[in-house]
């Protein structure tokens, strides 16, 4: 198993909370991750990390075998141009149309005359299902277009990274099953490395090579998709059966709890 | 159980990190903006072009009009308080002085300011925070773009190319205002009124003023900038970062003033 990424020891504090403590993980080339977790637990932080929105309190990062933890931005901008990332809520530039979100990075990134990169646009709008869409505005458009959209410009480059931000979250079933779809696509495709930040189960299954679980910011597995159905991990458990948190508080535990100690 | 004292100047601490915390961060963004403004573009990374006209066009353009108006009337306004006291001594000819020197050099920059302020400091403000709040900007460095270049160096070049030239045209309408003011209420003859004014006003208080003005666009670009890359949360602190930029750019507006005035009055 070839390494795109491996992450170790990663710690991360917001102010004095520690969201990360001691994440240690690989992710697999040309394979689809999957990074599991319930709310709240540093999913979204970890990725943060993975592509270099934050930096470490400690801990190693390696993209392709480089160290993104101790990179000026400069190198960072070039380990950058191999990824594409798709954020929760797609994050289009509002003010720009669906045609010239796409051409963003390709002009920041590439030296091309105006009909090249429309048609390299075009060409990406049609691989998401977009095609004469090109001059709608963001504000134009339904939730999973927009999410199309973002795809279309964090693949504008033709990445070897691919990040995904809770690609399903807020869309109707029916959507977001094509919207995995198309994550499968351009695994088989193209062979992009694919990392897919998620609490959606249904997707898990579909998309999922390899999956890592976070809880309370550490790793508590990391796996093929039958190691999960099989793991005996008792979160993990509690998470794959729906299971509500069952835990109470002992009366001390609760005194304590609410005088804040 | 820490002491009070521990207590006290452990609050007094956490607020000067704090503090110093903000003005670094101030001051990355003054430092960004210039590079990207005027560095880069030497090296072979330009201003958006495109981005640069629109927010001329935006900021300078559109406010043409409510800074016709409000000039107008405080020259107006200017020239009915200068013959007030002017005329118990019989020098109402110098209505004219008083209202060509005070506008050049101190009102028009500071209305224009303030309009622009409130105009234009509000939306960098409210646009970079919204975009803050949606990640947009984590997109555009995930893209290898940096905001400060893509979002910041457009807007303070129109402002500082668009504030002066506001200036300008304030400077003018307001001496109009007192013009028209003094030729038909006060009954001055305009060309004795255009005389004196004329003989009344040095290049150097124009210039002054123009100095001062382009001061005040750094100043508003600057704070909006800030306080729209300090939103962390939603909406709801979207509106108050863009009132606080408001009020931090007039404030900061007239501070400079201050500090201007009192050095022309030193040295030219
Ligand atoms: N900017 C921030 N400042 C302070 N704390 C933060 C910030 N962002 C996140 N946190 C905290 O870090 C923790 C992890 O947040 P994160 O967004 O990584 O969770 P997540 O696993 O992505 O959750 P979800 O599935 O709900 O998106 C949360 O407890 C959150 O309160
Ligand atoms: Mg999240």
């Amino acid at each position: 198993m070839e390494k795109a990424i491996e992450v170790i020891g990663l710690r991360s504090h917001y102010g004095q909370s520690e969201i990360l403590k001691g994440v240690s993980l690989t992710v697999p080339r040309g394979k689809t991750s999957v990074i599991l977790g319930g709310s709240g637990c540093g999913k979204s932080t970890l990725l943060k990390h993975l592509i270099g929105l934050l930096r470490p309190t400690e801990g190693n990062i390696a993209i392709n075998g480089r160290d993104i933890a101790v990179m000026g931005e400069e190198e960072l901008n070039e380990v950058r141009r191999k990824m594409g990332v798709l954020f929760q809520g797609a994050a289009l530039l509002n003010s720009m149309t669906v045609a010239e979100n796409v051409a963003l990075p390709i002009r920041e990134h590439a030296r091309l005359n105006e009909s090249t990169v429309m048609i390299m646009v075009r060409m990406k709008l049609d691989l998401v299902g977009l095609s004469g869409f090109e001059n709608f505005y963001p504000s134009q458009l339904s939730g999973g277009m927009k999410k199309r959209a973002g795809l279309a410009r964090a693949i504008a480059l033709d990445p070897e990274l691919l990040f995904f931000d809770e690609p399903s979250a807020g869309l109707d079933p029916v959507t977001a099953a094509g919207l995995d779809d198309l994550i499968i696509k351009l695994r088989n495709v193209f062979g992009i490395t694919i990392v897919v930040v998620t609490h959606e189960l249904a997707s898990v299954f579909t998309i999922a090579d390899y999956v890592i679980m976070l809880d309370a910011g550490k790793v508590i597995f990391s796996g093929i998709l039958d190691d999960l159905r099989n793991s005996q991990n008792e979160r993990v458990r509690m998470f794959l059966e729906r299971r509500p948190e069952t835990k109470t508080y002992s009366p001390d535990d609760y005194f304590r709890f609410i005088v804040g100690d | 159980m820490p002491s009070k004292t521990e207590a006290f100047f452990g609050s007094v601490g956490r607020r000067v990190i704090l503090i110093g915390r903000d003005v670094h961060y101030a001051s990355k963004i003054i430092n960004d903006a210039f590079y990207w403004t005027f560095v880069s573009p030497v090296k072979g990374k330009p201003v958006r072009v495109r981005a640069t006209i629109s927010e001329i066009v935006k900021a300078g353009y559109n406010a043409v009009p409510i800074v016709a108006v409000i000039s107008l009337f405080v020259g107006i306004i200017l020239a009915l308080q200068a013959a007030y006291q002017l005329k118990r001594v019989g020098a109402l000819i110098y209505v004219a002085n008083l209202v060509g020197v005070s506008i050049t050099r101190e009102l028009g920059p500071i209305l224009t300011a303030i309009i622009v302020a409130g105009r234009s400091g509000s939306a960098f403000a409210a646009e970079i925070g919204s975009m803050k709040s949606a990640e947009e900007v984590d997109a555009l460095v995930t893209m290898g773009i940096n905001p400060i270049r893509f979002l910041v160096a457009p807007k303070l070049l129109a402002l500082m190319l668009m504030l002066p030239a506001l200036t300008v045209f304030a400077d003018m309408i307001g001496i109009f205002g007192g013009f028209l003011l003094s030729t038909t209420v006060i009954g001055i003859h305009p060309y004795n009124y255009f005389q004196q004014s004329v003989n009344a006003l040095l290049v150097k208080d124009v210039m002054t003023g123009l100095v001062k003005a382009w001061a005040f666009g750094i100043v508003i670009t600057i704070v909006g900038a800030y306080q729209g890359f300090k939103v962390e949360g939603g909406a709801e602190e979207v509106g108050r970062r863009t009132t606080a930029s408001v009020v931090a750019s007039i404030f900061l507006v007239i501070v400079f003033d201050l500090f201007f005035t009192t050095l022309f009055y030193y040295f030219t």
